[in-house]
């Protein structure tokens, strides 16, 4: 029972990692005013470069980085196109799904001899305690021992919530996400926070898909990201902006994961497609119990113009 | 006069982020070594250079119209519908299962079949709008999870005896009274056949396509659907809850009303998708879903391109059915993976959210040519 405990513990933080640094990146963009909608495509580039340069370098830190800068590199033009252009950023972030899931498979078909499958790149990203029991078969121990990502995904979003919430920096970013004009007269350079925090979210949502292709799996397949974006982005929705509300939010829907993951198997009682459906299920009706209205930042998804009001 | 007219519509602009769109997939292929006037010309043949090409093109691109429609009509009242994808998957469920359950008489059963899809995923449409009216859920979310939800119920009704069909991952065929194929009795008949046999160009469409009514009734939709957005009372009020909520609401309109109003009508056009796919083309029943087939995501950027104009849906639908349908020879062709179709996509879509400086961009274009500098 103890051990099914841990074990449905470890599932869910393995799955909502990925999930967690794609919210924090779209947080972090919406805050500032900017709608990311293109996470999906961020998060694909992003699980295509990792596994890509992992696989060639062998080594998946250069590749976990690589996968931030593709990422990063993708939100400039979304940055480009919503902040400097003032261009319309749900149309934007459509664009940069389509470019990402393109760029990712077009790129991986050259390197990797017209496949759209990398090779399984030879090292992963470490797991926390494989240092410490090395092959032990203590079960408790060996759930514990979960991905590093996991670490790294809940101390970026306790660094996000200390920011956002305990900085001049966060009060600055939420400022120009509530009211651009008044941030304005107060002499933040709102263009330029705006760039900051677009161009974050994409190396975060780069490090999710990385998350994906060298710690839950080993390889970039088409499918390795798959929705991933899309429950992101309505993780922030569902956590109402703030980091604690998204990573709960990412939390439930790994847990749910967790629960059709063990709840299935060869004598399951209840049919394998409807398990799978739990945690799509679960996540609406915790809404509609709960949670209920949310309500973004208000400048979130206007372009802003310099003597607007 | 008219010139300068043309140069500062929005059409101008669509035409002009289409030529970026291949400008930006020539350059792309062109570094990574492939030749991009060949891959082109191959593409252009992959669509063009048989009758039969140009219909499988038009076959590919009806479903995408009817989602580009459905999308671009919920974003004219505010709605970012992005679970057409889901409507879509229960319009077909529904057509497959009212398909083959039932037995009625040719014509009848079409319409049933139609009339049931369309409601059942205005159902799943109009849910979506429920929530966001009555308990405020953001309709992104919903229509996320209501996209899984339904791929999952997909599959699961495809495990349940006497729907799937033994030794298949697929559920029994829709009768073929309920089909919409063009022509479907005629041109297998003896007299069909003959007649064919003299003209090869219409043989080539009719035998050697699934050419089914979906392509016209696409347009009926998108006429509808013009019609009811921007000549009626009721457009006139869904439009106001688009454009300004609280002042539609000071104006009297009841707000929520319309907001589940115009998710189920996006809904039910979805589902119209769906269902015409399962009975216009073969094999006429559904499979178990490993992924998402994108049609409703495939369908955001339809309406995008499109610039959210029903009509406009229309010819945005077929240039992106077409890129998608005549991308697969670049790749059978030249080799060049075909997933550029999927970058230039994403380049017309990059542009058309920047129109407003490629309308400039238009403008100073037209002034030089103007002044004759």
């Amino acid at each position: 029972m103890i051990t099914t405990v841990f074990l449905a513990l470890n599932i869910t933080l393995i799955y909502a990692a990925p999930l967690i640094f794609a919210a924090l990146g779209g947080i972090i963009s919406e805050r500032s005013g900017v709608i990311n909608i293109g996470l999906e495509g961020m998060m694909t580039i992003g699980a295509f470069t990792g596994a890509c340069v992992g696989y060639y370098s062998q080594n998946p830190w250069l590749g976990f980085l690589a996968a931030g800068l593709a990422g990063g590199t993708l939100a400039v033009f979304h940055a480009f196109a919503s902040i400097t252009l003032m261009g319309d950023q749900t149309i934007s972030g459509t664009a940069m799904n389509f470019i990402g899931l393109g760029m990712a498979l077009f790129l991986c078909r050259l390197f990797f001899d017209g496949a759209t499958m990398s090779q399984p790149v030879p090292n992963k990203l470490p797991k926390i305690l494989s240092p410490f029991i090395k092959g032990t078969d203590n079960m408790i121990l060996n759930s514990l021992n979960t991905d590093i990502t996991v670490l790294i995904a809940l101390l970026l979003a306790f660094m996000m919530w200390f920011i956002l919430y305990k900085t001049k920096w966060g009060l600055r970013i939420r400022s120009v996400g509530e009211h651009p004009a008044a941030a304005d007269t107060l002499g933040i350079n709102v263009y330029r926070i705006r760039y900051i925090c677009v161009i974050l979210s994409g190396i975060l949502a780069g490090f999710g898909g990385a998350a994906r292709s060298l710690a839950v799996v080993s390889m970039f397949t088409p499918l390795v990201i798959s929705g991933q974006g899309f429950i992101a982005l309505a993780a922030v929705i569902f956590g109402k902006w703030t980091p604690q509300g998204s990573v709960r939010a990412c939390l439930l829907f790994g847990f749910a994961q967790a629960l059709s993951v063990l709840l299935g198997g060869e004598n399951a009682r209840v049919p394998s497609h409807l398990l799978a459906m739990l945690p799509y299920v679960l996540t609406l009706l915790v809404l509609i119990l709960f949670v209920g209205k949310s309500v973004g930042p208000k400048a979130s998804g206007v372009p802003y113009q310099k003597g607007m009001r | 006069m008219k010139r300068k007219k043309f140069l500062d519509s929005s059409f101008a602009a669509i035409l002009l982020s289409v030529l970026i769109g291949f400008v930006v997939g020539a350059i792309i292929m062109a570094v990574a070594g492939y030749n991009p006037v060949a891959a082109y010309i191959a593409m252009f043949k992959g669509i063009f250079s048989r009758p039969k090409y140009v219909t499988q093109m038009i076959i590919r691109s009806t479903p995408l119209i009817f989602t580009g429609i459905s999308v671009a009509f919920a974003f004219r009242v505010g709605l970012f519908n992005i679970g057409a994808e889901g409507q879509y998957i229960v319009g077909a469920m529904t057509a497959a299962l009212v398909g083959f359950k039932l037995s009625l008489p040719p014509v009848i059963h079409f319409f049933v079949v139609i009339f049931a899809a369309m409601a059942a995923s205005a159902v799943w449409g109009g849910f979506v709008g429920l929530l966001k009216a009555k308990v405020g859920i953001h309709e992104v979310i919903s229509c996320i999870m209501l996209n899984w939800i339904a791929l999952y119920l997909n599959n699961f009704l495809i495990t349940l005896p006497g729907i799937k069909k033994p030794n298949t991952e697929a559920s029994y065929e829709a009768l073929e009274t309920a089909w919409s194929v063009f022509l479907q009795n005629w041109k297998f008949s003896d007299n069909g056949r003959a007649f064919l046999a003299d003209h090869p160009v219409l043989g080539d469409i009719l035998l050697k396509t699934d050419l089914n009514y979906g392509i016209f009734i696409a347009v009926v939709v998108a006429v509808i659907a013009w019609f009811i957005l921007n000549k009626t009372a009721r457009g006139y009020e869904l439009r106001a809850v688009g454009y300004n909520p609280n002042g539609a609401r000071f104006a009297g309109i009841d707000v929520q009303k319309n907001v589940i109003l115009s998710m189920a009508i996006a809904g039910a056009i979805a589902g119209l998708a769906g269902a015409l796919q399962i009975t216009g083309t073969v094999p006429h029943r559904i499979s178990t879903l490993s992924a998402m087939e994108n049609y409703g995501f495939d369908g955001i950027s339809v309406a995008l391109i499109a610039g959210l104009n029903p009509l406009g849906c229309v010819l945005s639908g077929l240039l992106f059915g077409g890129l998608k349908y005549g991308g697969a020879s670049i790749q059978s062709e030249i080799g060049a993976p075909s997933e550029i179709i999927n970058i230039m996509i994403g380049t017309i879509v990059y542009f058309m959210a920047i129109s407003n400086v490629v309308k400039i961009i238009a403008r100073k274009f037209k002034k030089k040519a103007g002044t004759g500098i």
